[in-house]
């Protein structure tokens, strides 16, 4: 046969270089992450997440980047080859996404050989939920910023700073490299380099010393006679054509000074528990408080979380207690406004605590009551980075029920609002409404 | 390309050099000269398994545009290695002249051997098989590729276009790829011969007794309509014919039409193409004189590679299976084949590499697959009932002839529907018009509309399928207002 069999042994640069999909591979990661946001109200409406620890990992199915093509359905016959003794009604498999007893697998030529779930933890989840979303009323935070944490760290060069900064290395290279462009006759100066490179190398440091001897001679901080004794000028002027330092390719270690502001944040979650809150409004109520406290554990280094429950009176309890209590009787919500506003009052002062609080109510308050809720309400409104009501009334029950969200409509503070809760995929929404709503107003 | 699947047992003890390799294959290539193989030059690359991740995403190409596809396929090849679901290949060997195969740097020396062995088979079998020949120029594949790659980068990197725009038309292209003609050792038409053909056609044969008889009404045939046969490359067709699209976006489809049309061919000929290898790398290590150790590791893993896998169909099963029995039949034939088929006319050896030659998968289960075969290989059919897959039919004297058909209807680009543009202009509306040809397998309704709306998203107007669902005529529409399905008279 003509022409000889190349073998091209392995050589690691090879490997390196072949990692080429790794710009594919983060696409496809965005794809994904896009994806999740896409489905997020769904994932949202899940139960399962709410209520779950940080680590725990969830399945999300993956709509946008499963690749379709032109296939055949189920009443597509396959065939395959047995052990020897198949028998007409033998079962051989199941069909199954995974594609198991199927013929040869050709790319893609059979539905289901794709994947369409992937595994996120629940910290990732609400990252990337929250990522598009911005916390209103953010200027209000600003005054509460507390200074905690200082620190500094190396970043990048610069041309100007301070001599204690001086990066001896770079300048010196600046200097070579100076010199090789500025130099017409440049074989001449390889030549130069050639011969003095060896030194120059070894001596960099006592080279550029004499450099900063000369610029301290000229800006007169220096005087001829120290100069002429300086072991850094002797070494310099060993170097056979003399190429002194500039001003230009002096380099200093830039540094920058970090700080972090401690901002602390108050959850305050207030649920009317009154013998009309059902398991399931509690369930939708849970769920709006779960993401509120994750979006403000995202953004607040510090966060608190209170919960107020309520019915004709309101008591602080915790969270087992506040979302499997139940209580009987009527409801006052005023009860819940007014302790809050006292929990505020003894522990989370405004000027230092930026405070959100929200309520969850079925809406079913006693007539007698509204004038004071209202009140409460707009007192709170005005302490508060931010208020909402949510009035959860599961589908249906609209029409018989009283509700406050007419009550309410007269409060007129701009960080205050009201959502409609009928079913689990309100959640979502209803809270990217809660949050956008007042960025609106701002802007 | 091509891949063998690997064997479950690791060896990672390098005990070889490169000499070694070298050496081994001047006495593989003396063996396969001796053999009458015919090849490209051979070139090999030792690559490690990321490197061989990498070349398993990419379709084994040197350079291969970007999509977020293949970082999808590196990450599933990767999971599924990782996990120990699935190994790595021992080789791969991509169809260009020089032909390219990967080595695994881990592999032992008998393993070396053997897949050296094995890519010269298929080197031949790309250089010989009409497939290949009439689909792919070998010489240009990996310029081609290269060139490709280098063009949609530019697209990306091009503010003005930018990945979004370049993934937009590469998503819905690939969704579509594979809508394209299948055998291009026929001749696909000019719009010119097709108009030549249909006035042929309308005006019949001549007729040497016209004067008697009374003139014939000669239909004129419609030569507005586009296109005047129904046309099978969907993307090019859509390049041809949709005046709205940018340059780059017709590139773009040209590009992922051209890359289809090469894995075509490896489509076509999976189970011949592997079959062949096979057959060449168990003769060629047969005939080599392997010392007893090698000989046995060569045993074991030649099993391993060509064994049936009840479930499933086994490519390097059922083609070495069949090659063996073409060259049995033709050297030596039992009484009862005589009588039947008669005396063979040429010699065993003859007859493969005639058959390597002209066949594709199909033809070649289609002549090639006896009876006495399928019974020895427990071939069924089976069918879904419910949840689960059942046996329907088995290889015995009613049914084989039908457990046949459906495993050709299974192989190459059989497994995929045929789709044809019947209209461009469908009511006068620039409606594309295009039709299944349903052979009584119903398209996957779910796949069918999500392809179909980026069919639509190509075309940049409505787009109707026509196709059978549960036995009635039906119409897909997809257009701005959304998916429809349409029951048909």
């Amino acid at each position: 046969m003509s022409g000889d069999t190349i073998f091209r042994e392995y050589r690691i640069s090879d490997a390196e270089r072949s990692d080429r999909s790794a710009g594919d591979r983060l696409r496809h990661r965005q794809k994904v992450r896009e994806s999740i946001r896409e489905n997020i109200a769904d994932i949202i409406a899940e139960e399962s997440i709410i209520g779950k620890n940080k680590d725990r990992v969830i399945k999300v199915p993956l709509r946008g980047i499963k690749e379709y093509r032109f296939v055949f359905g189920d009443n597509a016959p396959g065939a395959s080859q047995g052990d020897g003794d198949s028998r007409p009604g033998q079962v051989v498999g199941k069909t199954g996404k995974d594609g198991q007893g199927k013929g040869d697998e050709h790319a893609g030529d059979r539905p289901g050989v794709d994947y369409y779930e992937t595994d996120v933890t629940l910290e990732e989840l609400i990252e990337i939920m929250f990522e598009d979303l911005e916390l209103p009323n953010l200027e209000r935070r600003a005054l509460r910023e507390i200074q905690s944490d200082y620190s500094s760290r190396r970043k990048g060069y610069r041309k100007v700073g301070i001599r204690i900064r001086l990066d001896k290395r770079r300048t010196a290279k600046q200097r070579v490299m100076r010199m090789l462009a500025s130099d017409k006759r440049l074989n001449a100066a390889n030549r130069a380099l050639e011969e003095s490179k060896a030194d120059r190398e070894a001596d960099a440091e006592t080279d550029v010393q004499g450099a900063l001897d000369e610029i301290a001679l000229e800006e007169g901080t220096l005087d001829q006679e120290s100069l002429d004794t300086s072991p850094g000028v002797a070494a310099f002027q060993r170097v056979r054509r003399r190429f002194p330092f500039h001003q230009d390719d002096l380099r200093y270690k830039h540094v920058e000074i970090d700080t972090k502001e401690e901002s602390n944040a108050a959850v305050i979650c207030i649920m009317d528990t009154s013998g009309s809150m059902d398991t399931m409004k509690k369930y939708l109520a849970r769920s709006f408080f779960f993401l509120l406290y994750q979006f403000i554990s995202t953004r607040y280094r510090n966060v608190e979380i209170v919960f107020i429950a309520h019915h004709t009176e309101a008591s602080e309890v915790t969270e087992e207690e506040f979302f499997h209590k139940g209580e009987s009787g009527g409801t006052f919500i005023s009860s819940g406004y007014a302790k809050a506003l006292e929990i505020i009052a003894e522990r989370y002062h405004p000027s230092l605590w930026n405070l959100y609080a929200f309520h969850c109510s079925d809406g079913d308050n006693f007539d007698s009551d509204n004038p004071a809720a209202l009140k409460d309400a707009e007192q709170l409104a005005e302490i508060c980075n931010l208020f909402g009501y949510g009035e959860i009334k599961p589908l249906g029950s609209r029409y018989y029920e009283s509700s406050m969200l007419n009550v309410f409509r007269r409060i007129q503070a701009p960080n205050f609002h009201t959502v409609l809760i009928e079913r689990k995929e309100d959640i979502w929404p209803s809270f990217k409404a809660f949050l956008a709503k007042d960025r609106v107003k701002e802007a | 390309m091509s891949a063998t699947p690997h064997a479950d047992t690791a060896r990672n003890i390098k005990v070889w050099t490169l000499d070694d390799l070298v050496e081994w294959d001047r006495k593989i290539r003396d063996k396969a000269d001796e053999f009458g193989l015919s090849y490209y030059p051979q070139e090999f690359e030792l690559c490690d398994h990321t490197g061989m991740l990498g070349y398993m995403a990419y379709s084994g190409m040197p350079s291969h545009y970007p999509h977020w596809s293949y970082g999808k396929s590196y990450e599933k090849l990767k999971t599924l290695y990782d996990h120990g679901v699935s190994g790595l290949p021992y080789e791969m060997v991509i169809n260009s002249n020089p032909a390219i195969a990967y080595l695994m740097r881990d592999n032992s020396l008998l393993l070396h051997i053997l897949t050296i062995a094995h890519v010269y088979g298929h080197n031949d079998f790309f250089k010989n098989n009409f497939t290949f020949r009439s689909a792919t120029r070998a010489e240009l594949t990996i310029e081609s590729f290269k060139a490709a790659a280098m063009r949609v980068r530019r697209y990306v990197e091009d503010p003005s276009i930018g990945v979004e725009k370049v993934e937009r038309i590469l998503d819905a292209a690939h969704a579509l790829s594979w809508q394209c003609r299948r055998n291009f050792a026929i001749k696909k038409l000019s719009p010119l011969e097709q108009m030549t053909r249909a006035e042929d056609t309308a005006q019949g044969q001549p007729d040497p007794f016209q004067k008697i008889h009374a003139r014939k009404t000669i239909e004129v045939p419609d030569f507005h309509k586009v296109p005047l046969e129904p046309d099978e490359d969907l993307l090019l067709f859509i390049r041809d014919h949709n005046p709205f699209l940018a340059d780059f976006e017709k590139d773009l489809l040209t590009i992922v039409d051209e890359e289809a049309k090469y894995f075509i061919s490896m489509m076509e000929t999976k189970i011949m193409n592997e079959g062949w290898a096979s057959y060449w790398h168990k003769k060629i290590l047969e005939s080599l004189d392997l010392d007893q150790g090698l000989h046995l590791e060569f045993i074991v893993n030649h099993n391993q590679v060509t064994r049936p896998i009840p479930g499933q169909i086994n490519p390097y099963h059922l083609g070495l299976k069949i090659w063996e029995d073409i060259y049995r039949r033709f050297t030596t034939p039992t009484k009862e084949e005589i009588k039947r088929d008669g005396p063979p006319a040429k010699s065993g050896m003859e007859k493969i590499f005639e058959v390597r030659e002209v066949e594709r998968d199909a033809s070649f289960l289609r002549r090639y697959l006896t009876e006495d075969l399928m019974r020895e290989m427990d071939i069924f059919e089976y069918e879904a009932r419910g949840e689960e897959l059942v046996v329907s039919k088995v290889a015995d004297d009613e049914g084989w002839k039908e457990v046949k058909a459906t495993l050709i209807k299974n192989v190459g680009t059989n497994s995929i529907p045929v789709l044809k543009v019947e209209d461009a202009d469908f009511g006068q509306n620039r409606t594309l018009y295009v039709k299944h040809d349903h052979d009584g397998r119903d398209l996957h309704i779910e796949y069918a509309e999500k392809s179909l709306n980026y069919l639509q998203r190509l075309w940049g107007r409505e787009v109707v399928l026509e196709t059978v669902l549960d036995g009635k005529r039906s119409l897909l529409c997809c257009n701005d207002r959304g998916f429809s399905v349409r029951a048909l008279k």
